[in-house]
């Protein structure tokens, strides 16, 4: 499963970007924000309990089940009393919540968390970022292992002199990518695809932003003008 | 008339080139002090690109210094602050300006350097850098297009022969050489029987290979480098001998020691000449090859 990974952003910067509005709806998720632990319900009424001690008024609280889900406009229309009293809606989602939410309601919204990276779980509570939607994949003569997002510097020709034990000089707790494809390839006998030459990376695949048109039957998938078919 | 380093590289002498780090901000007395000191002694010196990742005056602007004042510049390229478009076109105005040799680098990461909330833009690799300068060679830029007056340089790349694991790092050393590298410089290399090691392996490949001499400044500057510098392993024996200088003489036993390394490199024929690099001690490097009996 991938999860959208979020931390909270500091009480100081939540204050000033509340500003001078005083009644505030509180919004969470039930999905990879209450798994990350920084937006389902103890959070919230964490926050309630911290927005109260600072003398703001919380009109109401809610955690969507899924909130960047369409059928959030729903959820949000059962809370309607509660969020027309509030000038402001803090969002404790990750952004994909928070623009779901911007787009169907008239109010100020406020990311109370910011989203660090879409995080696939490998175990409990452990969350990697091993995809970057550069939409040129190589990872068929990587050994499966992305080195555009796993290497820090996204080098696709082998590893950099940073590499440490099969670690990264940023973060011990990192691995390095190339350590990595490097075992897996001599384990499978496949050296020979380190050995050759990746040129340049075409960076507008897709120019961003990203749009896409699921293909109606009988018409061929159409891409957006400008972009190179990979 | 000063040499070109393309020439040097093909003389079979033994070669020494060096390195000078450019200051912070634009008063560049003391950067010109080190050329001066360095243009004599050695075939070429190489000028640093924010190496570390700190924001520095330019290697571009340094080399150009360096060829001012009748020196050989080998300019650093790392591809961590500049795209494929950045790069080709200080290429091109490189070699307008009579800068003819180019060391390909990846570039440190920026969190460990003074600006650690930029972007690194990485658009390049170091051996796609190598490759793109042959492109240019070819009277094309890197789109297909063509060029109206093209480049020539003398390209060259880095390896750390202490890589721990090693062979990731040669795999990548075979594709700088196939990519166009025509000369080597490795990181720090202090264990010379290790390096004989990696020498027997790399005399296979058509490259010149210079090895890296960092000057040892102290025992706690060893210590340092081996807890924090990625592939540079400084043995024991070598601290010890640090250790055991006299107090206000480390630098002078720093010096013999490079001295003596450089010497051995050289009566040897373990490789094919050394790359000094005094970090901040620049004005010693004349005492350090007197010391190697160059």
């Amino acid at each position: 499963m991938i999860r959208s990974i979020t931390s909270q952003k500091s009480m100081e910067e939540i204050e000033r970007l509340l500003g001078d509005y005083n009644r505030v709806f509180i919004i969470g998720c039930g999905t990879c924000v209450t798994l990350c632990r920084t937006g389902g319900m103890p959070e919230v009424l964490q926050m309630k309990e911290k927005l109260e001690a600072a003398n703001r008024l919380v009109t109401g609280y809610m955690v969507l089940p899924v909130a960047c889900d369409e059928i959030t406009q729903e959820a949000l229309a059962a809370n309607q009393s509660a969020i027309s009293e509030a000038q402001v809606l803090l969002i404790m989602t990750c952004a994909f919540g928070v623009q779901t939410v911007a787009r169907r309601m008239d109010k100020i919204v406020i990311p109370a968390l910011d989203t660090l990276f879409i995080g696939k779980e490998r175990g409990l509570g452990e969350f990697h970022e091993v995809c970057r939607q550069c939409g040129a994949c190589i990872i068929g003569e990587t050994g499966g292992i992305c080195p555009v997002i796993t290497c820090h510097k996204g080098l696709v020709n082998g590893p950099c002199g940073g590499t440490k034990e099969g670690k990264c000089e940023i973060d011990p707790q990192k691995d390095c990518a190339w350590t990595l494809i490097y075992q897996r390839l001599k384990d499978m006998g496949r050296l020979d695809l380190m050995r050759r030459y990746q040129g340049p990376r075409n960076h507008q695949v897709v120019p961003r932003p990203g749009v896409f048109f699921v293909p109606q039957e009988g018409h061929a998938l159409s891409w957006p003008k400008g972009a190179t078919k990979p | 008339m000063t040499i070109s380093f393309k020439e040097t590289l093909a003389s079979g002498k033994f070669i020494v080139t060096s390195e000078v780090g450019p200051p912070k901000g634009t008063n560049l007395e003391k950067m010109i002090h080190h050329i001066a000191l360095l243009k004599e002694s050695v075939a070429a010196i190489n000028l640093t690109d924010h190496q570390s990742s700190i924001m520095r005056y330019p290697s571009l602007g340094a080399a150009l210094l360096v060829k001012e004042q009748g020196g050989e510049p080998i300019l650093q390229m790392t591809c961590r602050d500049r795209n494929r478009l950045a790069l080709q076109a200080d290429l091109l105005f490189a070699y307008s300006r009579g800068i003819k040799n180019v060391l390909c680098l990846t570039g440190d990461s920026l969190v460990v350097g003074d600006h650690k909330e930029a972007r690194g833009v990485f658009d390049l690799d170091s051996s796609q850098l190598l490759a793109a300068i042959r492109t240019l060679e070819k009277g094309k830029d890197m789109g297909g297009n063509d060029l109206d007056g093209t480049v020539s340089f003398c390209a060259g790349a880095i390896v750390t022969p202490e890589a721990n694991p090693l062979e990731p790092q040669l795999i990548k050393f075979e594709k700088k050489i196939e990519a166009g590298a025509e000369f080597i410089q490795t990181q720090a290399v202090y264990d010379l029987d290790k390096f004989r090691d990696f020498m027997s392996y790399a005399r296979q490949f058509p490259v010149k290979i210079l090895a890296g001499i960092i000057l040892l400044t102290s025992a706690p500057m060893a210590r340092y480098m081996n807890k924090n510098v990625p592939g540079v392993r400084v043995p024991q024996e070598l601290i010890d001998e640090m250790a055991a200088a006299p107090k206000g003489s480390t630098l002078s036993k720093g010096i013999e020691i490079a001295g003596r390394m450089i010497r051995e490199i050289k009566d040897d024929r373990i490789c094919d000449g050394v790359h000094v690099m005094a970090i901040g001690k620049e004005e010693v490097v004349p005492e350090i090859l007197k010391e190697a009996g160059l």
